[in-house]
């Protein structure tokens, strides 16, 4: 099973991420394998990083809040993703879209309002403390980072989860009911199996995801876990420091063990099922009490991780906000401040956000069939290379573009980096991992029967592709798009970096603009909600774009 | 794109302001700056009406980004200016060479504000506006947990203010690091030191971001920070329930505007500075948005009558001579130790912080000698320090974290000596504090 044509796909992606991502990230960390000053090869940096105790007690403190956050997510998601895909469910498709919001929490406004809320003086502590007079440190310490990250991360779970079960063969559930199997060992033994890889797909991302985060532990102030410590070390000013590149690399590391390790798990299981369509589990019809319970659990969850938008919009409407379980009172100017500056940043955002989604679909989508489909020699590498995305801090990624572009210039005399499609091709970077995690856990649940079939019947492998393998896939590379382009639209870190100008720069940009006043509190929240606002929407559209053509094509087939 | 527009304004423009300031011909003018639009807005909307045919293309970047951007991008640079607070952020181009000289041909400006020089010895940056540091609390959170309001900074050491205080890290906020800096000073290293770790032990947090302070007071998740002024004073503008006092040591620091070296346009920079430092640049600064102290002194008639002015308020004119070359010999050192001791080390801190009010309320209560002497050597304890100022600024230690040939040790190394001397030192104290307690029961 090697053509050429895979062979050329395979050398182009790994000449983009190379260019784009190798070679930028590359010329930053190497100072991590140097000696401070002298600028020798060596590995001593290591040896202190091992020696010193902050370092190693980070370490395992990122260890344990990554791995309970894992625990804390998969316990709000499964709930959703169960009772929406299983049973007759009204709404389902906006408990998927609500269940989403959480993933586009934008910078710095989002922490204003969590503490507002859930902070040692936010209005659930001020409550409580007045009605029954005691506090609970939702915010406190790793718990605090638990709690948050739990609920902003879930739905990489949710999503993959989701699309998995909805691609689980009928006959699968109908055979193991013909056996007397029913209820919750239906699920447990069958469904549950069946969707692993796309719970996998998600756990594994919110890991990583967690394990590299710099802004939820900052915003909580506990600086004692991993990224945070490389993150303040590479962006303090002046001291030339080679730790934090040192744990740039542990943390690229980390995140490449954790994709192989989930390689393993998943080695020589074979989760393809070959009914395909407008399939998907056979959806129950709920009781009426049953009814009331699922939809008492769903709308508790959904309160609870719906809350920081809910601060948000408090918020953005909020005169002021002090102490106080709600704002002293409420005000439309702040959204009469940002609409005039925000029209070129929503349009800059739309643009970036969905080339960089329209990019990582591709190019995730191509190496999960490179690496499930093919044999050539090295493909894991695409993988493993494309997830040290996941582990690189923003600011590694920004000044390694300004390292290896900046210095290019057009014929005109502007460098290549002060282009928007740089801009693109940053956050298409960062966020290529959540495509390509979703892109792999579909292809994974496809069947090679079906291309086999294809190719017997005469079709070539181009075609099988684009007629058999593509369309299948739509589901799972739907789900990667809208994560990617969600993220895409609050990113910030690379961002800021690389904008040059207003005219360019992209909503998470303008909101930073805004928040380096404390007046500005208002304004970056309404700017925020705008933010949040339009991805929304464009999900949702999408969502039912999905919707339709599927179940045109399950009426055709 | 840059070069088309730069050359449709290239018409030479030659304006006389009322001071007679000579503005050379501006066209596109590049910034990077850490302003926010609340002060960048006013200021640019001033300068193009001022200076017609200007146009000020802002990139807003925080100090650090604006540093590493203009280090990434010095081979092909496109920016003009760099427009910021911290005066150590200046000190870092300079060294970078990064920065080119310009004298600003502006008179009436003040040599000094407080105890510390307007403008950069070598002509490589030059200061437009001041701003003190001082103590800003929540008023609905002070009354709600019926705290006291202070008035100097030893007064946050005091046991009410116990887990009440927030500041930001001095590796991260240059500010920050003069303040601490200007208590070194004052006080001399150990007592100085002794004095930061005593108002630390009663820390909430250290944040990461300068702007985290006013952020924690302002929703009243903490109730005094340790901040600049004009953040308090954009607070109340924007109607928070904030209140904010000079302690009587304080420092005044100017924000710098400085010219990149190789600016694409050089004189449009220049008519920038001009500027900012003519009678109408300097106005500007008073607005509410903005209220930062203005160094031309003749200004402060056109300012609202609360308005501080530092060449007439006795506590803003400062006792103490600021030793810029001092603070830049021990800079990394001054700010690692803060680090190592402090905010990696918070949790112990105040676990020994916590146990000695514990003690000095019982003791109050009923006295005991030797549990006042056991008190006292827990205080030394936590005072200690792992190296003296000589050894601060020395050869060795400067090298370790600049990477020279004279280091004894890698900057690592230093660290963990560090952070484990400080963690020894807090436990054994705390240890010595609950035996006090045990007396006193």
């Amino acid at each position: 099973m090697r053509s050429p044509g895979q062979v050329a796909l395979a050398l182009a992606i790994a000449l983009f991420l190379g260019v784009f991502l190798v070679v930028p990230v590359a010329t930053v960390v190497y100072v991590a394998f140097t000696e401070k000053g002298g600028g020798a090869l060596t590995l001593i940096n290591f040896v202190d990083f091992a020696r010193t105790e902050l370092f190693v007690r980070s370490f395992w403190n990122s260890v344990y809040v990554s791995a309970m956050t894992v625990v804390w997510a998969s316990a709000l998601a499964l709930p959703l993703a169960y009772l929406t895909t299983r049973f007759e469910f009204r709404g389902a498709m906006l408990v998927q879209t609500l269940g989403f919001l959480p993933l586009i929490m934008p910078p710095f406004v989002g922490a204003v309002a969590m503490q507002l809320l859930f902070g040692r003086n936010g209005s659930v502590n001020l409550l409580l403390d007045e009605w029954f007079d005691f506090k609970i440190g939702f915010m406190e310490g790793l718990n605090g980072v638990i709690f948050l990250q739990a609920i902003h991360y879930f739905p990489f779970i949710l999503v993959n989860l989701s699309a998995a079960l909805r691609n689980i063969d009928r006959s699968m559930e109908e055979a193991a009911q013909n056996l007397g199997s029913h209820g919750l060992r239906l699920f447990r033994r069958i469904a549950l199996p069946l969707a692993l890889p796309g719970y996998i797909a998600g756990a594994s991302l919110v890991f990583v995801k967690v394990f590299d985060d710099v802004a939820t532990p900052l915003l909580l102030n506990v600086k004692e876990m991993l990224a945070p410590q490389a993150y303040l070390r590479i962006t303090s000013i002046g001291i030339d420091d080679p730790m934090g590149y040192v744990i740039s690399v542990v943390l690229i590391v980390v995140a490449v063990a954790t994709m192989w390790a989930t390689a393993l798990v998943m080695k020589g299981k074979d989760y393809a099922t070959t009914q395909r369509g407008g399939g998907g589990l056979a959806r129950r019809q709920l009781k009426p009490r049953e009814q009331v319970l699922a939809y008492a659990v769903v709308i508790l969850i959904l309160l609870l991780v719906l809350a920081p938008h809910f601060g948000l919009v408090l918020l953005s409407f909020a005169t002021v906000w002090s102490f106080s379980p709600l704002p002293d009172g409420f005000t439309f100017a702040h959204y009469a401040r940002v609409l005039g500056d925000s029209s070129v940043y929503i349009k800059n955002t739309l643009l970036y956000s969905g080339l960089a989604a329209a990019i990582d679909v591709v190019i995730g989508g191509a190496i999960a069939y490179l690496v499930l489909r093919t044999r050539l020699p090295g493909r894991q590498w695409l993988d493993w290379a494309a997830s040290t995305a996941l582990a690189v801090p923003g600011v590694v990624l920004g000044i390694g573009y300004l390292r290896a572009f900046y210095g290019v210039k057009l014929p005109d005399g502007t460098p290549l980096a002060a282009l928007w499609i740089v801009i693109v091709l940053a956050i298409a970077i960062r966020r290529l991992p959540y495509a390509l995690r979703a892109a792999y856990a579909a292809l994974q649940q496809i069947s090679v029967s079906l291309e086999e079939a294809a190719e017997n019947l005469g079709a070539t492998k181009a075609r099988t592709v684009r007629r058999i393998v593509v369309p299948l896939m739509t589901g799972g590379l739907l789900a990667g798009f809208v994560t990617s382009f969600a993220t895409a639209a609050v990113e910030l870190s690379a961002v800021l970096m690389l904008v040059q100008s207003n005219s360019d720069a992209p909503l998470a940009y303008g909101l930073y603009v805004l928040m380096q006043t404390p007046a500005g509190r208002g304004a970056g929240a309404a700017l925020g909600v705008i933010a949040v606002i339009i991805v929304a929407v464009c999900m949702w559209l999408s969502q039912l774009a999905a919707d339709r053509s599927q179940r045109a094509r399950g009426l055709d087939i | 794109m840059f070069r088309r527009s730069a050359l449709a304004f290239a018409a030479p423009l030659a304006l006389v302001l009322a001071t007679g300031t000579a503005f050379a011909q501006a066209g596109k003018v590049t910034v990077v700056t850490s302003f926010s639009k609340d002060v960048t807005d006013p200021i640019k909307k001033a300068f193009e009406k001022a200076v017609p045919g200007a146009t000020l293309e802002v990139q807003n970047r925080n100090t650090n980004a604006g540093v590493k951007f203009l280090e990434e991008t010095k081979g092909n640079n496109q920016v003009d200016l760099f427009w910021a607070s911290a005066p150590d952020a200046f000190e870092v181009l300079k060294g970078k060479k990064l920065l080119a000289a310009y004298k600003p041909k502006a008179t009436g400006i003040a040599e000094k504000v407080g105890s510390y020089p307007v403008n950069d010895k070598d002509g490589f940056y030059s200061g437009f506006a001041a701003s003190g540091y001082g103590i800003m609390w929540n008023e609905r959170y002070v009354k709600a947990n019926k705290l006291p309001s202070p008035k100097e900074w030893q007064d946050l050491a005091k046991a009410p203010y116990f887990d009440h205080v927030s500041i930001s890290a001095p590796s991260r906020s240059g500010t920050t690091h003069l303040t601490i800096e200007t208590i070194l000073q004052g006080e001399g290293w150990n007592k100085g030191w002794r004095t930061i770790k005593d108002i630390s032990g009663n820390l909430r947090q250290v944040t990461d971001r300068s702007f985290g302070v006013p952020e924690a007071v302002n929703s009243g998740q903490v109730g005094y920070g340790i901040v600049i002024d004009f953040f308090a004073f954009s607070s109340q503008g924007a109607g928070f329930p904030v209140k904010f006092v000079y302690p009587s040591v304080t420092t005044l620091v100017p924000a710098n505007v400085g010219v990149v070296a190789n600016a694409p346009n050089k004189a449009g920079a220049e008519a920038f500075i001009e500027f900012l430092l003519s009678p109408a640049g300097q106005e500007v600064l008073l607005e509410p948005t903005i209220r930062r102290l203005p160094v031309r002194p003749e200004t402060y008639a056109k300012a609202p009558a609360d308005y501080p002015n530092p060449f007439k308020d006795k506590n803003l004119q400062g006792l103490l001579t600021f030793n810029a070359e001092l603070s830049e010999s021990r800079t990394a050192a001054v700010d690692t130790l803060f680090d190592q001791l402090i905010t990696f080390q918070l949790e112990p801190l105040k676990a020994a912080t916590k146990a000695l009010h514990e003690v000095d309320a019982a003791l109050a209560k009923k006295d005991n000698a030797q549990a006042r002497a056991l008190a006292k050597e827990a205080r030394d304890l936590i005072a200690a320090m792992p190296i003296t100022d000589a050894q601060a600024a020395s050869p060795e230690i400067k090298a370790a974290f600049t990477g020279g040939k004279e280091k004894s040790s890698r900057q690592a190394e230093l660290e963990q000596q560090w952070s484990a001397f400080a963690k020894e030192k807090y436990a054994a104290a705390k240890a010595k504090a609950d035996e006090a307690l045990k007396l006193l029961r």
